[in-house]
């Protein structure tokens, strides 16, 4: 006797039959018809007409027939929500039951309801449940919050549900902690902001405690809740590893992932002269190997997130490279993945075994793994130079197999192998030209014909290979139709003599038959350049390419940081942080690995907060791009004009501009599918960036002692919003002169260059006097400082706050657009003394309501010290006066726009606070003049 | 957490669904089709696919797609463990785990769904607490439930659900105490052209069968620990004593439980018993080919080898094989082009081997890859690495159980290439 009989009543009046059953007062058929009815309901059959008979079998001491129907109620009380009502009363009696188990299956089935009338009923019997005495009751309690938040997000609160939960997390049951975090961790999810899960190093060691003793599932929760918070220092980081490591012998790989996440965040923080350092890291290999003998699907997730890690920190599994060959019957995205892995470890040592391996895959019969099989052939290329022969060589055996796919691929890996070892293996192009027939996907197609217009010269009949390509040129794909325009020219520019018609042909094509406006432009720039200027041509088209390297196909480091802190999640499933993909509408905290602290320092300086900069005036990028549009226009992006404001005209010379940087990338080098490339200037550029660097580190030191105060450098442009560019700076002015000086950090995976920079309007007319000179490249990783001389004479615009500067900034890559505010001190102008008697006739000239008061506290200065002080910022003392024992400076200065600002500061011995009191004519200024009083005299 | 499950055939009827929170429409399942079909093979469905709304996480166990939908950033691996272990339970409760046990208990498995998993968390899925709650269907239950009309759902409350050892139930009593270890090593390896070793790792595991009275409390010891450096425990191993001891001190679950899995990587411990001579080669220009493999023992520590099966995945061009076995029987399905031989025991004085010709399509080009070999065998009552069980104590109960370890070496994914 089966179930299976349950599916088989198909025929009419099926409905009114069940009815019939359910209100039969026999107790076996009526849980027969209740059991027909969920077997209907679990292939998706409509039974919510059986609603009112079903719930009329709840009240039943037959505990099968009671969850049967609490099954049913989940289903359908949606659709019923009046019917729902009803079943209420059976609920709420139920949760007062003396047995646990029902007491708990009533509360859960209650959460499960989604109807609105419902959940109010609910709240009474939650809060009961929620203290139960029964850890059982407790835990199934700690969900049904979740739910209800799900639900009802308002009532949760107002019920004050969310602190009872925050109170389960020190109850004495592990599951119910596990639960209650659980629950909060998911509630947190939709209020990114609230900071639900308040962890502290008491909470931090009830978890732990809680970690060892609940199921694997708790544990999951714990560890994934863990990760997230942030140890004061390296001790406690420490302590954490060493409690959770123990959980990477767990049976359950999610488990065993977790804390991987955890160690791997947290190893951050730890110094690497550690001997634990370096236990953890051999720790972590065998949990992570072992992950790959679980079933396929697990398999691939770890091999996503091993992927990662092995960016992160390869040393952890450069000796493994063998549990990643492949196998040929596993499913092909484990074999992808493991190819990627191995790529990512292949190194001098093991490159042999490697290779040998990736020519075996090469003759596999699946075509995606045979194509990247042959890729990544290419790939140990680059990346370990001293078998880029050996790499070749294997590649021109794969061509010889004539098999199309294979061939193509090696052709377009060996284009990228030119690339980055130029002048080497040029000999293998006879080869190549030989397969030339055989090419039919467009990047093949494209990549054989950047290689012969790249070696024309060397190859007899590049002519005639190109006019062949040219016959059938509209229907070729945009790709190859471009590289064919630009080999052309390569061809025409080294060979003039005998390819003249040819230019004329495919430029004509370009121009003229084509749609594609890409195509159109480029080929009208080069007959421009062709026509104007031929040398200028042949420097633009023939210029030396950088090479490409390795880490082209790395993710980047900022985005590999983060996705490190999303270990075992769908973010690292994608490689892409959770902000791409999840859905709108729920908020997602950034989350970043902590920064290394040892726990010596972090007590003696408590306050790292930049002191010039007070909080709240942390610059920000600039949020709504779109209403800077208008005056971002007028800047002009090229080099900044120094001098007046520019004219109206420099609206049409910005938009020129503003091409010329597509326009620069375009001719420079061929539109490959290639990654952009990096790194050949690289040392050369750091050298001479170094050297830049440390004069105008000396300029700045000089600065600080002679000129008015400087504040330390804080971030204006974090790397994340700028792809990668970070720059931080600060403003000086000594001797008269105002500058701002940069520190610009690449951190980004390629070279920037092209860099320029130019100020919106601005309340005091601040632009920069000179261009942004950053003479060399700067390649990843390096950073370059810069002292950009400002003046006082750009175009006034009255920004909100005053002080605020927004700040556009090019390279190579894109514009970025940042504000920062700059302290008003810079302003202040040496002859801004005023004389005593024009003093007191201006204090009195100036309306009383102009005058503003200030207090500065906790400043334990002389009065003669804060004079000192304040005259090295261009702030005067003109006359001075003790009153009742109070020293009273009066004091001038005088903005760099002609404002002048009049001061009184009354200071009392002994006491730090002093009084500033304001006048001026503008007295808007008076709250940042305040604020630079205060910044000088607190530094 | 995890909004809903699907039970999908391999001829894409979507026969069960479960849904832990909302309703999800079972058109979500359409884009696991889509990514189905363009798998082409049913094993390489990716088990992760996003959709615009939902993210579908599945797994494919004996012909069944387990396809479960989330909504929210949840750990993949949470979820794949979990519908393997719901796939596990199936197996557990109903012998098999396939669509007719499944439509055959479909009120079980809802139970079972509902218990495992609550609003998307899992709530209880130890075998044994399951086992409380809702019993597993025998004939006898059946029969009894229907003339008694008692039902298979537990009344009382799983006692272990709270205790500090929640895989074991209280009160447990046998009139027989035993206890049997089996130790099974399956053989992982890649064996190149020239029948060198490119990889060989050893996969083991120690399945326990516990049947003891009352709260034993057992610490198991090797021979040689050492062997063991990359292992995963049951919850119930206490780690601190292994790591300080290297002794497995234990409460057991009650019934069959995986206590350790380990792997042993270092080449030089890893034995291969088996070696296979080949040639196959194709002709140019002709429509045969020539097939010949023999197997012969290699490093088994004077034990048989038995139960080989060798099975090849010949070129899409093959259309049939004509071979003769000296030992054992073969079977080619030209559909699939699978040759499976089943040679069974090696006897030393008589090689087993295959020979013969391979007919190919005519006109066909000439295959560019060779098959690999796959290879299967068992040795009773060897553990390749070496690993044995020293004593077995009990504490805590006063009795005296039986007391059993075996030991069997497998070959896990073995390939041969040739």
């Amino acid at each position: 006797m089966t179930d299976s009989k349950y599916f088989t009543t198909t025929k009419k009046g099926e409905i009114f039959e069940l009815k019939a059953e359910l209100n039969s007062d026999k107790k076996e058929k009526k849980k027969e018809a209740v059991k027909k009815v969920i077997a209907s309901m679990t292939v998706g059959k409509d039974v919510s007409a059986l609603f009112p008979d079903v719930v009329n079998c709840m009240q039943t001491d037959n505990l099968e027939l009671k969850k049967l129907v609490y099954l049913y109620l989940m289903n359908y009380a949606k659709s019923q929500p009046d019917m729902a009502i009803m079943a209420v009363n059976t609920f709420v009696k139920d949760c007062e039951d003396p047995n646990p188990l029902i007491r708990a299956l009533a509360v859960r089935t209650m959460g499960c309801i989604r109807v609105d009338k419902i959940t109010e009923y609910l709240c009474e019997p939650l809060r009961k449940c929620l203290k139960d005495e029964d850890p059982y009751v407790r835990k199934t309690a700690a969900v049904c919050v979740a739910k209800l938040h799900d639900i009802n997000a308002q009532l949760v609160e107002d019920q004050g549900f969310l602190d009872t939960l925050k109170d389960l997390i020190s109850d004495s049951n592990p599951m119910v902690v596990a639960n209650a975090v659980a629950a909060l961790s998911e509630i947190a999810e939709s209020h990114p902001s609230s900071n639900l899960l308040d962890l502290n190093p008491q909470s931090i060691n009830k978890l732990l405690t809680a970690l060892n003793e609940c199921t694997e599932w708790g544990q999951i929760f714990i560890l994934d809740c863990l990760a997230d918070y942030a140890p004061k220092d390296d001790r406690e980081a420490q302590s954490i590893c060493e409690r959770v490591t123990p959980r990477l012998s767990h049976a359950n790989s999610a488990v065993v992932l977790s804390a991987v996440k955890v160690l791997m965040k947290f190893m951050e923080m730890l110094s690497k002269d550690l001997d634990y350092y370096s236990t953890l890291l051999k720790k972590l290999a065998p949990p992570l190997v072992t992950l790959l003998s679980a079933e396929p699907e697990l398999q691939y997730v770890a091999l996503r997130n091993i992927n990662l890690i092995v960016q992160k920190r390869p040393e952890i599994l450069k000796h493994e490279m063998k549990v990643f060959f492949v196998k040929y019957n596993d499913p092909i995205y484990v074999k992808l993945e493991k190819l990627d892995i191995m790529i990512r470890l292949a190194s001098q040592a093991n490159i042999a075994q490697v290779l040998a391996e990736l020519k075996e895959y090469a003759t596999e019969v699946d075509v995606d793994f045979v194509r990247k099989a042959v890729r990544a052939i290419g790939r140990c290329a680059i990346k370990v130079e001293q078998s880029a022969e050996r790499c070749v060589s294997t590649l021109l055996d794969l061509i010889q197999t004539k098999v199309s796919y294979v061939v193509q691929e090696a052709v377009v890996v060996i284009k990228d192998i030119f690339r980055k070892y130029p002048n080497k293996y040029e000999s293998v192009i006879a080869t190549l030209c030989e397969n030339l027939d055989s090419l039919d996907e467009p990047e093949a197609r494209a990549a054989m014909t950047w290689i012969v217009g790249e070696y024309a010269e060397r190859i007899d009949n590049a002519d005639e290979l190109l006019e062949g390509f040219l016959e059938g040129f509209h229907d070729e794909s945009t790709q190859v139709q471009l590289q064919l325009l630009t080999a052309i020219v390569k061809l025409f520019l080294k060979k003039p003599t005998e390819t003249q018609g040819l230019v004329q042909q495919v430029l004509s094509l370009a121009t003229q038959d084509s749609d594609n406006p890409d195509l159109r432009d480029r080929g009208y720039i080069y007959w421009r350049l062709l026509s104007t200027d031929p040398v200028a041509a042949k420097e633009v088209v023939l210029a030396e390419k950088p090479l490409i390297s390795e880490e082209t196909d790395l993710i980047e480091p900022t985005l590999l940081d983060e996705l490190i802190c999303y270990i075992g999640t769908l973010a690292s499933v994608y490689h892409k942080p959770p902000s791409a993909f999840v859905e709108g509408g729920r908020g997602v905290v950034l989350k970043s690995l902590p920064p290394r602290t040892a726990s010596s320092e972090s007590t003696e300086s408590p306050e790292t907060t930049p002191a010039g900069v007070p909080t709240g005036e942390q610059p920000d990028a600039i949020p709504a791009q779109g209403d800077l549009l208008g005056d971002l226009l007028n800047l002009d992006l090229g080099p900044p004009a120094s001098g007046p404001p520019l004219p109206a005209s420099s609206v049409q010379m910005a938009a020129v501009d503003l091409l010329g940087g597509g326009l620069d990338s375009l001719i420079g080098g061929p539109n490959f599918a290639a990654p952009p490339a990096a790194a050949a200037p690289a040392n050369v550029g750091a050298a001479m960036g170094s050297g830049l660097s440390d004069l105008f580190d000396l300029t700045s030191g000089v600065g600080t002692l002679s000129g008015s105060y400087v504040a330390p450098k804080a971030v204006w442009l974090p790397a994340m919003k700028a792809k990668g560019l970070e720059i931080s700076g600060t403003f000086t002015r000594q001797v008269g002169s105002i500058s701002m000086d940069l520190q610009l950090t690449n951190k980004a995976l390629q070279v920037m260059t092209d860099f320029a920079i130019q100020f919106n309007r601005n309340s005091f007319g601040l632009a920069p006097a000179a261009p942004l000179q950053i003479h060399a490249p700067l390649s990843p990783n390096q950073t370059v400082e810069i002292s950009l001389p400002l003046s006082t004479v750009g175009s006034v615009m009255k920004m909100e706050p005053l002080n605020n500067l927004q700040v556009a900034v090019k390279n190579n890559i894109d514009v970025f657009y940042f504000s920062t505010l700059y302290p008003l001190h810079i302003l202040f102008v040496e002859d801004g003394k005023m004389d005593r008697q024009m003093f007191l006739a201006t204090w009195k000239d100036i309306p009383s309501e102009n005058e503003a008061q200030f207090q500065i506290r906790d400043c334990p200065l002389s009065a003669d010290a804060a004079s000192g002080r304040l005259q090295s910022s261009n702030i005067f003392t003109v006359a001075r006066r003790n009153v009742e024992g109070q020293d009273m400076l009066y004091q001038s200065l005088k903005l760099t726009n002609g404002i002048w600002v009049l001061a009184e500061l009354r200071v009392q011995p002994g006491n730090p606070s002093f009084t500033l009191s304001l006048k001026c004519r503008a007295p808007e200024v008076s709250r940042h003049v305040y604020q630079a009083y205060e910044t000088i005299l607190k530094n | 957490m995890i909004h809903s499950l699907f039970l999908i055939n391999c001829s894409g009827d979507i026969f069960l669904e479960k849904h832990w929170k909302s309703v999800v429409s079972q058109s979500v399942c359409d884009y696991f089709f889509e990514a189905q079909e363009k798998a082409a093979d049913v094993e390489n469905v990716p088990p992760v696919i996003s959709t615009p709304h939902h993210y579908l996480i599945s797994i494919y166990r004996d012909k069944l797609f387990f396809v479960s939908v989330i909504q929210t950033e949840v750990p993949p691996l949470f979820v794949i463990e979990f519908l393997h272990r719901v796939a596990d339970t199936f197996q557990d409760y109903f012998g098999e785990c396939s669509e007719a046990a499944i439509k055959d208990n479909v009120v079980i498995v809802y139970e079972l769904l509902e218990e495992m998993l609550d609003n998307g968390f899992p709530l209880a899925t130890e075998s044994n607490i399951l086992k409380e709650l809702i019993k597993p269907p025998t004939i006898l239950r059946s029969v009894v439930n229907s003339i008694t009309g008692s039902s298979n759902v537990g009344d009382t409350l799983p006692t272990g659900q709270l205790s500090n050892i929640p895989w074991r139930r209280a009160g447990v009593k046998y009139t027989n105490n035993e206890a049997y270890f089996d130790v099974v090593e399956e053989i992982d390896a890649i064996i190149d052209k020239s029948g060198s070793t490119v990889f060989a790792e050893i996969q083991g595991v120690i399945d326990a069968c516990i049947k003891l009275s009352g709260m034993p409390d057992l610490s198991l010891s090797f021979m040689n620990p050492r062997l063991l450096d990359d292992v995963s425990f049951h919850p119930c191993v206490r780690f601190k004593r292994w790591e300080s001891e290297r002794v497995l001190s234990f409460i057991p679950p009650d019934g069959n439980f995986r206590l350790i899995s380990y792997r042993v990587s270092s080449q030089n411990l890893v034995a291969i018993p088996v070696y296979v001579k080949h040639s196959i080669s194709f002709k140019e220009n002709s429509s045969c080919g020539r097939f010949d493999i023999t197997i012969g023992p290699k490093q088994n520590m004077g034990k048989t080898v038995e139960g080989i099966t060798v099975t090849v995945h010949m070129p899409k061009v093959v259309l049939n094989m004509n071979l003769t076995p000296t030992q054992g029987s073969y079977t080619f399905d030209p559909v699939t082009k699978v040759m499976t031989w089943d040679v069974g025991k090696i006897t030393p004085q008589k090689l087993p081997s295959l020979k013969g010709l391979v007919n190919l399509q005519s006109g066909a080009p000439r295959p560019e890859e060779n098959p690999s070999l796959n290879i299967q065998f068992k040795i009773q009552q060897l553990a390749i690495s070496g690993l044995k069980v020293n004593r077995l104590d009990m504490y805590g109960e006063k009795y005296k159980p039986f007391k059993g370890v075996k030991y069997i070496t497998k070959a896990g994914k073995f390939q041969v290439r040739t």
